[in-house]
């Protein structure tokens, strides 16, 4: 069946429909990744996205389902130049296809995704539908693209109750903004007792239980939209628990800390970003996803350091804050999908809560 | 960290001459790192033996010597240059072995040279099986259960204990030369001992067997700050257990998940930070297919093959990189030339797919197995890049012009289902058609999967590239169904084949409904930065991104193809000075090619790089897009010259020597006119169709006769006739192909060979110098020593020469480069052959007569005279300087290929020996292709019959210089008969004192074996292959055996003379 991709600038590609027969408007951004794509449709930081991969052959080795970064796909829909025709892993639940169908998350493949890739990078994320249906006239539907916005997604993402995953000597509460499992696996694996609480539970809560550390995971959307939680991660800040972040909520204890954050033209979204740890010179490769960054020059100096900047373009990756037990990073450590790199960083957590990283 | 600023004059060892398992990947490598370091300000001095070299110009370092690559020689050069450094990883696996050589003799120290880059110690650790294996342990990183052994008997106890199969890898050889699968002990046996004796330090890994396992490589960089990235990685569509230089190989890996990608990219990055790697390094892993067991292969601790694919598979230039590194930079602080905003700390993404196909030699050697397994037998390799996996493996089959443009070949095509099931359990270069095959007749994926446990997926694609052509065959040929197929890269040719149509019409209904190519560039970043790499690749469904340049005038340069037997890197290396020379001109340059192991396809040659198919076809699209004012097809060797039909037809100007002209030197009856008309003489000789008609003409004009096909390089298919009965069999191997054009039957006259490239304008013609060949007719050109000035022929002969070069020259209305090859036959000159195109001896003449021959050409093809570019018309004066070409084989690395020389030529690739004095220059040849003579003094010689008078003063003369003769029967009774003390040795199928038997004690330094021309005597043949396969030197004609002599005789002691041919006089 033939579908339908047309974007708010006009353009309109024709290309074949696969996954679940739906129609969505949703944010186009692209990813860079050559492999994980399961990972990054079940990445929730997507949400309210559509993702176009710039790998041309996706689905070659089906899904695991033991892959998948939440409960289910968050990404809107999905844009492949061509889908495989055959999943080929030893662990292979099911194909790809099947998978979108199953979640009701609709493709659409045949479409020149480099093309499509250099639009977004020259004008930046734009809105966009992809529909099986042949409109005559774009009129119809412009106006439903361009009023699109990326709102709520937090809460879309996030869980409904805390629960816990791991048992330790390590007391971790971690805040799901739409938290990649990677996050929690991670410190499960180097014996925290991770318990996961929902976006919009009160700081209090988490103080009472006299957690030894506080994580705060990635997740979707504005995170000047997040003005409650921005307010509980002030409290948060201030109570000397340790603190480590990650992209979304990286970005929420800046503001939390009155710095600034502004959206990019077409953001990071790959496994292949060189990230250098200012203290030491080192640069690693890094997964990274998001459309926002904080703005350096709204850093106090007096609050927060660098301390991870990309080496490309040169945006902040990372703070230190001076008189804080808080750490933040824009990436992934966690990868899932790209490089294991920095995975390091989740020891150092360890030892910022006193404890052994290889305990 | 900065740039070091005590590294001020560093040494670049370079490879040596083009062998199997190492081509010409470290000729793109090393020139890319001299330009490098020179951009950087440091005097760079090379050492590279090989003069068909673009590195080896004396442009790209700042001294050049072209000197036999062993550790005296070095050390010399060392004592003269006093370099302060030394970059040993840029010239294969030479270069590491002459440079630990050195650190280990304590040699660099002494004469305070550093080791720059990766140090000696990384490369010990990285080289030495059980050090490697005992630090793979400390860093808990798999390696298959294995054990080092110095003995046979010490592998045979190791493989009782972990049982066969079991892996033989010889420590410090070439492209695993000598290693193996064991699956019993005899084998073991025969392996181990082969591989302990071509060890240089006598050592052999034996290990567990994981042929089947996914075979990976990661190509990682690490700088001295500890940053590492992976470049790229690449998955072998062969299963472990084809040696990675002969499988079909994908980037990036296709079958990996994240997981699995991520766990072995993480490994790659802990062993090199292990290794502390500084540069380019390449981890081999196999993997388990059912589990996430991996286990680490292989580390190459410098730049390599796979370097070079992945450098042209990214756009991201490793050997650049790794030189940059070496004087102290860091990844961070290097820019990435593709963006020009990222830096090189930065991994490269890719959105398409390329693979690569290596180049087999076996259409050379009829006889030899074509199996495929740890020995890499491939001479060369191409690379294509495409959007989906079909369309990269088409184009990829259709680059390696085997005259295949799909999945067909006519002998697997005919295989019944038994059959095919057997045939796919062969491991061979016709796997592949096979596959396809075996599912064209049903046999089910699952089923070839478990034969040639070649992953699913793969066979899958296959399998797709069979449904679609069978649609192709049985549907109407819809617009859509044709856009499917150009999306798989069906060539126009081959959906025609299937219709039934002409290719035209294919063609004309593609244009009308607008079924076209788009060119897509590499960016190494897909999309995601704006680049300006002018680094293209074609796909059809897709928009074009190319906006061709129409400020300047734009000339298109078509490239030469793989790297094969007959047409080597000489022809890139011509290829690169024209597109260079068009610039210096003010042309807008393009280059199309498909071979990743050059210079020419690095991406800031040219001013736009098209890697692609070098098909009628292929090019079209690139002509559609560029519109160029003018083809030049007399540099890229047969494969170019091939397409200037199509270009015409396209509305191309074919810049230099016309078509038609061409085309008058290949046909014979056109070429006898000329010659008539010139007054030159030629062997006599007629050209043929049918096995009937060759009897007959061979009859009229007298054996021997040379039969050959017309419009072939390398004198594929050429060989002496003495009889009906060999023509009857020459005739059959020449005709399983097809042939368009008749065949030639000439009278073979034993003569001088003398050989002149010229460059011609419309004024006249410039000889930079006469070349004779040591060897006498008969012997392909490529394959002989050749000899520049000539020290046999008379001046008047010479004169003769050049006059019947500017007739020829005249009469053809060359303008550029013409070739042409004489034999002088008792003081008559004749003329055999002529090329209106660049040769192999062009970068040879060049460097040692110091007149850029393919520059001047260019120029003269633009239309600047010779005259007006300040040469002299004629034979140039002669240098002082002696240089002497040598033929290098790789008889060693293809079992069972005849090794007897002929008229077809089968040497790999060659080496130079320069000197002022005649018998100096050629020792350093001899030296230069690894004789390194007298050891022993022990000598085998086996002489046919009617060479024996001629052998005579020859054996009396090895005898004087203090050699033991040791002679088969009929050659003993004829020495002995003449007073030269000789000793017997048996025929082979003795009980005792055989020539094997003496061979094996490692005390032979030479076998003279001079065999009767196209016998069928094992014997002969068992003998020569033993003596390639023991590593002893043989020679098959007495002329090289003579010339050894020589220099052996007058060659004085002490150190060789040196000569940087940048100040040649």
């Amino acid at each position: 069946m033939k579908a339908y991709l047309i974007l708010e600038d006009g353009h309109v590609f024709e290309g074949e429909h696969f996954g679940a027969e739906k129609e969505v408007v949703s944010e186009f951004v692209f990813n860079t990744s050559m492999t994980g794509y399961l990972e990054v449709l079940t990445d929730p930081s997507y949400a309210g996205q559509s993702v176009v991969m710039t790998y041309p052959l996706i689905g070659n080795y089906g899904v695991c389902l033991e892959d998948q970064e939440s409960r289910k796909p968050y990404v809107e829909g999905f844009v492949v130049n061509e889908l495989a025709r055959l999943g080929s892993n030893f662990r292979k639940n099911l194909d790809l296809e099947e998978y979108l169908l199953q979640h009701d998350i609709p493709g659409i493949q045949g479409i020149d995704t480099r093309y499509l890739t250099k639009l977004i990078r020259t004008d930046g994320c734009m809105n966009g539908m992809i529909t099986t249906k042949h409109y005559d006239s774009l009129d119809e539907v412009m106006e439903r693209i361009k009023s699109f916005k990326v709102t709520g997604v937090v809460e879309q993402t996030t869980c409904d109750k805390p629960y816990t995953i791991s048992d330790g000597d390590l007391k971790v509460a971690l805040y799901d903004f739409g938290a990649k499992n990677n996050i929690g696996k991670e410190l499960a694996n180097r014996g925290c007792a991770v318990t996961i609480y929902p976006a919009f539970t009160k700081a209090s809560v988490i103080l009472n239980e006299n957690y030894d550390g506080i994580m705060l995971s990635n997740g979707p959307g504005d995170p000047e939209e997040c003005e409650d939680i921005i307010h509980e991660m002030q409290i948060l800040a201030r109570s000397g628990k340790p603190i480590f972040a990650i992209c979304l909520g990286h970005q929420l204890m800046a503001l939390a800390h009155g710095f600034k954050t502004e959206k990019m033209v077409y953001g990071h979204h790959g496994a292949n970003h060189p990230v250098k740890d200012l203290n030491t010179n080192t640069v690693y490769i890094s997964t990274q996803n998001h459309n926002f960054v904080v703005v350096e020059d709204q850093i106090d100096s007096s609050i927060a350091k660098p301390w991870f900047k990309n080496v490309n373009d040169g945006t902040i990756e990372g703070l230190e804050y001076i008189n804080e037990n808080i750490r933040t990073v824009q990436f992934h450590p966690e990868a899932c999908a790209g490089p294991l790199d920095t995975g390091f960083l989740f020891d150092e957590f360890i030892e910022m809560m006193g404890g052994h990283p290889n305990a | 960290m900065p740039k070091r600023e005590d590294i001020k004059k560093v040494l670049v060892i370079g490879s040596g001459p083009i062998i199997i398992g190492q081509a010409a990947e470290f000729d793109y490598a090393g020139t890319q790192a001299c330009r490098a370091l020179k951009e950087e300000g440091v005097e760079v001095v090379l050492i590279n033996s090989n003069p068909a070299t673009i590195m080896t110009d004396k442009d790209i370092a700042d001294k050049v010597y072209i000197e036999p690559l062993t550790v005296p020689v070095v050390k010399h050069l060392i004592e003269v240059e006093k370099p302060d450094s030394i970059l040993p990883t840029l010239g294969g696996q030479n270069a590491l072995n002459i440079a630990m050589a050195l650190a280990d003799e304590g040699f660099l120290k002494a004469h305070d040279v550093e080791t720059i880059g990766t140090n000696t110690d990384t490369i010990k650790l990285a080289e030495d099986r059980l050090e490697f294996k005992n630090l793979m342990e400390r860093i808990h990183e798999p390696v298959a259960a294995s054990v080092v052994v110095n003995h046979v008997d010490d592998a045979l106890e190791f493989a009782a204990e972990i049982g066969y199969p079991v892996v033989v890898r010889p420590a410090y050889t070439l492209g695993g030369t000598g290693g193996g699968i064991a699956h019993n002990e005899k084998e073991l046996h025969d392996i181990c001992s082969n591989g302990l004796r071509l060890s240089r330090v006598s050592q052999c890994l034996i290990e567990r067997c994981i042929a089947g396992w996914k075979e990976i490589e990661y190509e990682v960089m690490r700088d001295s700050h500890g940053n590492c990235i992976t470049v790229c990685n690449m998955e072998n569509l062969d299963p472990v257990g084809v040696h990675t230089g002969d499988s079909i190989v994908v980037a990036p890996s296709q079958t990996l998940g994240d997981k699995e990608y991520q766990m072995l990219r993480s490994s790659a990055l802990n062993i090199i930070t292990a290794l502390n790697i500084k540069g380019g390094c390449n981890v081999q892993f196999a993997l388990d297919p059912d589990s996430f067991e991996y286990i680490v292969i292989e580390v190459n601790p410098r730049v390599s093959r796979s370097s070079a694919l992945a450098s042209k598979a990214t756009g991201y230039p490793i050997a650049k990189l790794a030189a940059k590194i070496a004087l102290g930079y860091t990844l961070d602080e290097i820019v990435n030339a593709v963006t020009g905003k990222t830096y090189a700390s930065y991994e490269p993404t890719l959105d398409y797919i390329v693979c690569k196909i290596p180049k087999w030699p076996f259409d050379k050697f009829v006889g030899a197995s074509r199996e495929l397994g740890t020995q890499m037998k491939a001479t060369g390799e191409v690379m294509s890049i495409c959007n989906n996996f079909e369309g990269a493996l088409m184009k990829a089959i259709r680059s390696l012009e085997q005259n295949v443009y799909d999945l067909h070949l006519k002998e697997i095509d005919c295989l019944d289902h038994d059959q095919l099931r057997k045939k796919l359990k062969d491991v061979d270069d016709h796997r592949i058609f096979a596959i396809a095959e075996a599912l064209r007749k049903g046999i089910s994926e699952e089923e070839i999967h478990d034969i040639t446990k070649i992953d699913i997926w793969f066979i899958d694609k296959i399998k797709h590239l069979v449904e679609v052509e069978n649609r192709i065959k049985s549907e109407p040929l819809t617009p859509e169904l044709l856009k499917t197929a150009k999306r798989l890269e069906f060539p126009d040719l081959v959906i025609a084949q299937y219709t039934g149509k002409t290719t035209e019409e294919i063609h004309q209904m593609r244009k009308d409904n607008n079924i076209v190519a788009a060119f897509k560039t590499v960016d190494t970043c897909a999309a995601e930065f704006d680049a300006s790499t002018p680094y293209y690749y074609s796909v059809y469904g897709g928009y074009n991104e190319v906006d061709p340049q129409d400020k300047k005038k734009k000339i298109m340069v078509l490239g030469s193809g793989p790297i094969r037997i007959g047409q080597g890197i000489e022809f890139d290396y011509c290829s690169v000075h024209c597109v260079w020379a068009l610039k210096e001109a003010g042309y807008d340059t393009i280059i199309v090619n498909n071979n990743p192991e050059t210079v020419s396809t690095d991406f800031d040659i040219a001013d736009r790089l098209y890697f692609e198919p070098l098909t009628a076809e292929d090019v079209e699209s690139i002509v559609d897009i560029e519109k160029p004012d003018g083809a030049i097809v007399q540099f890229g060797g047969q494969t170019a010259i091939k397409l200037t039909k199509a270009l015409m037809e396209m509305g191309v100007q074919i810049l230099g020597t016309s078509a038609d002209n061409v085309d008058a030197a290949e046909d014979r009856e056109r070429f006898d006119e000329i010659l008539e008309k010139c007054h030159i003489a030629r062997p006599r000789g007629s050209t043929v169709f049918t096995t009937e008609e060759a009897i007959q003409v061979a009859n009229e004009i007298g054996y021997p006769v040379l039969v050959r096909p017309s419009y072939v390089l390398g004198g594929a298919g050429m060989e002496i006739a003495l009889n009906d009965g060999d023509i009857k069999k020459f005739m059959k191997i020449v005709n399983r192909q097809y042939q368009e054009h008749p065949i030639l039957i000439d009278k073979y006259l034993a003569g001088k060979e003398v050989e002149v490239d010229a460059v011609c304008d419309e004024d006249g013609i410039l000889i930079p110098g006469v070349m004779e060949h040591v060897e006498r007719a008969g012997v392909h050109s490529g394959d002989s020593i050749s000899v520049y000035p000539t020290q046999k022929l008379k001046p008047e002969i010479k004169e003769v020469i050049a006059d019947y070069t500017a007739r020829l020259a005249k009469a053809l209305h060359v303008i550029g480069l013409i070739n042409i090859q004489f034999i002088v036959y008792e003081d008559q000159v004749y003329v055999i052959e002529v090329n209106p195109r660049s040769s192999r001896t062009i970068p040879y003449i060049s460097k040692v007569t110091d007149i850029p021959v393919v520059d001047v050409a260019t120029h003269v093809i633009m239309g600047k005279s010779i005259k007006e570019q300040g040469y002299e018309y004629g034979l140039q004066p002669e240098k002082e300087t002696i240089a002497i070409k040598m033929p290098i084989f790789s008889f060693e690395k293809i079992t069972g290929a005849e090794i007897s020389l002929g008229p077809e030529m089968k040497s790999t690739g060659e080496v130079l020996g320069i000197s002022k004095d005649f018998d100096e220059a050629i020792y350093k040849a001899f030296m230069g292709a690894g004789v390194n003579l007298p050891k022993r003094k022990n000598i085998i010689c086996t002489i046919k019959d009617s060479s024996k008078e001629e052998f005579l003063p020859i054996a009396k003369q090895y005898y004087m210089f203090g050699y033991d003769l040791y002679a088969t029967q009929g050659t003993y009774n004829f020495l002995k008969a003449h007073g030269v003390p000789v000793h017997i040795v048996n025929r082979i199928d003795a009980k005792s004192n055989t020539l094997f038997d003496l061979m094996l004690t490692d005390t032979v330094d030479l076998v003279i074996d001079i065999p009767t021309r196209n016998n069928n005597l094992k014997d002969g043949f068992m003998i020569r292959r033993f003596a390639v396969e023991a590593g002893i030197p043989i020679y098959t004609s007495l002329d090289t055996a003579q010339a050894l002599i020589n220099c052996l005789e007058k060659r004085h002691s002490g150190d060789v003379s040196l000569i940087d041919i940048t100040k040649l006089k």
